[in-house]
């Protein structure tokens, strides 16, 4: 019964996180700041997983292919279909949803054990609008771009990698990365971004919400916000590739 | 005017307000006071709207608060100005930015004109040269008064303090009560003070409420709590030898 009475209370707050701004100019403002804020702050972690991914999966590709039925070229073709795939969707999805979710939940959650949310209500604004919201937003159009740059940096990576080590060639790798290549793999990679990246927005920032208590509360509430999200992410990952791959 | 009618509030079955009806009246400044735990704090949510109250009505200037609409209750929350206990200010904002938040959100004044607005509210508070700083770099009367300035900002009707000396030593906390009642008078607003100090309430109280185990167990004005016979207030005015020496002296 208590996943329903978190369902319920997830599903109201969105409803009311998804009404109108009260200002559209202050709206906006508040979408760059938390692209900043969550999205722009994030490249760096996700540059740094991402070449060292596509690097380790080349190593293990061509350690795995060493049948000489096997063409070369197939590490390309791993290192590709993993990315784009599965690792930087859903596992950079996941590393983000540690990083953002605990951030989004501390924060709404700091905010209303110091009364702040309740200033924000007193004030006759939509807390739930104003702070959860421009987060979503800023989380699902920024999310797809980190995807895309994750995808094209653990590619590169596998590259600089495998060629430097001497497991595969340059003209292998790039012949590899080529061949077969589905542009609809990405269109999917794509739409996991956003549906992932909707989840470690709002998972958190209800968690965050309905903090009650002091520094120990928040700390949890950071914590159930991680937790859940990932889980989530995962289950999510699963339904969708079954809908859109099966 | 702000009327409370039969304000009855319970938290997993626990009643912890009972049936309070009280009139806090327009120009003067409201006190309420009573033992903590005594139910002030639920009070006084029920009133503004944050935590809605089993039962009761809930009047400001005649409007019944909780039979408006969603757009109702945000008309009447644009006429309320609160300040919290720990002053509830928006760390990642300026003071500036702190006192021109509602008027950004909930007006149409230009941004010269919101910054008029913010320096005149916090020349209002005594407070120069503090625009450009965080509330972390404030010390905690400085951010009370920064809290009174962003709730005047927007010229509530109705203005709500949540103990405002708390925290505070008793220098600032003159300071802070002086500057409630001269706002007050001076805007005309009904204000509502939440206070455990008795000296609060004896400068500033145009109106006493004092609450007993979630009821109105008492009222009256703040020449009346020295005279009254009532055991329980008596036992929580006199709660310090000072008082009980002034009460002695007194008589």
């Amino acid at each position: 019964m208590n996943i329903f009475y978190h369902l319920g209370r997830y599903f109201l707050l969105m409803k009311r996180a998804f009404g109108k701004p009260e200002k559209m100019a202050i709206f906006r403002d508040r979408i760059f700041e938390e692209i900043y804020n969550l999205g722009i702050g994030s490249l760096g972690i996700v540059a740094i997983i991402s070449i060292f991914i596509g690097a380790v999966i080349t190593i293990q590709s061509a350690f795995s292919f060493e049948n000489p039925l096997i063409p070369l070229y197939s590490v390309g073709v791993a290192v590709r279909d993993s990315m784009i795939l599965e690792f930087s969707p859903a596992i950079v999805s996941l590393i983000l949803a540690g990083k953002i979710g605990s951030s989004i939940a501390s924060e709404i959650g700091t905010m209303k054990v110091s009364e702040q949310v309740d200033a924000l209500e007193i004030m006759g604004i939509n807390s739930a609008g104003y702070l959860i919201l421009p987060k979503i937003v800023a989380a699902v159009l920024f999310n797809p771009i980190l995807i895309i740059f994750s995808m094209f940096l653990g590619i590169l990576g596998g590259y600089i990698f495998g060629v430097l080590t001497g497991v595969v060639s340059d003209y292998e790798y790039v012949f590899g990365i080529t061949y077969q290549f589905k542009p609809y793999n990405v269109t999917y990679a794509l739409i996991k971004a956003a549906v992932f990246a909707f989840i470690m927005a709002s998972v958190p920032a209800y968690h965050g919400y309905y903090t009650r208590g002091g520094a120990l509360e928040v700390g949890r509430s950071s914590t159930k916000g991680v937790v859940y999200s990932a889980i989530l992410i995962l289950t999510f990952d699963l339904i969708l590739t079954q809908m859109l791959l099966a | 005017m702000i009327e409370i009618k039969k304000i009855s509030k319970s938290f997993n079955g626990r009643k912890i307000v009972s049936d309070i009806s009280f009139s806090f009246e327009t120009g003067k400044t409201n006190i309420i006071i009573g033992e903590s735990g005594s139910g002030k704090t639920t009070l006084i949510r029920s009133m503004v709207g944050l935590s809605e109250p089993d039962s009761g009505e809930v009047l400001f200037d005649g409007r019944s608060f909780y039979e408006l609409n969603f757009t109702g209750k945000k008309e009447i929350r644009k006429d309320i100005g609160m300040l919290f206990q720990g002053a509830a200010l928006f760390d990642s904002q300026t003071v500036e930015q702190n006192v021109m938040f509602p008027l950004s959100m909930l007006t149409n004044m230009s941004e010269s004109e919101r910054k008029d607005r913010a320096n005149f509210c916090l020349q209002r508070v005594n407070l120069d040269n503090v625009n450009k700083l965080y509330p972390s770099e404030l010390s905690g009367g400085m951010k009370k008064r920064v809290a009174i300035a962003r709730a005047i900002s927007v010229q509530p009707k109705y203005l709500f303090c949540d103990e405002p000396n708390s925290g505070l030593d008793p220098k600032t906390s003159i300071v802070i009560d002086n500057l409630i009642q001269e706002i007050t008078e001076e805007y005309n607003i009904t204000t509502i003070v939440i206070t455990h100090d008795m000296n609060s309430v004896i400068e500033m109280a145009d109106k006493i409420l004092f609450i007993y185990k979630g009821e109105n167990w008492w009222e009256g004005s703040n020449l009346d709590i020295l005279k009254t016979e009532n055991k329980e207030v008596c036992d929580f005015v006199y709660a310090t030898k000072f008082m009980k020496n002034l009460k002695s002296k007194l008589q």
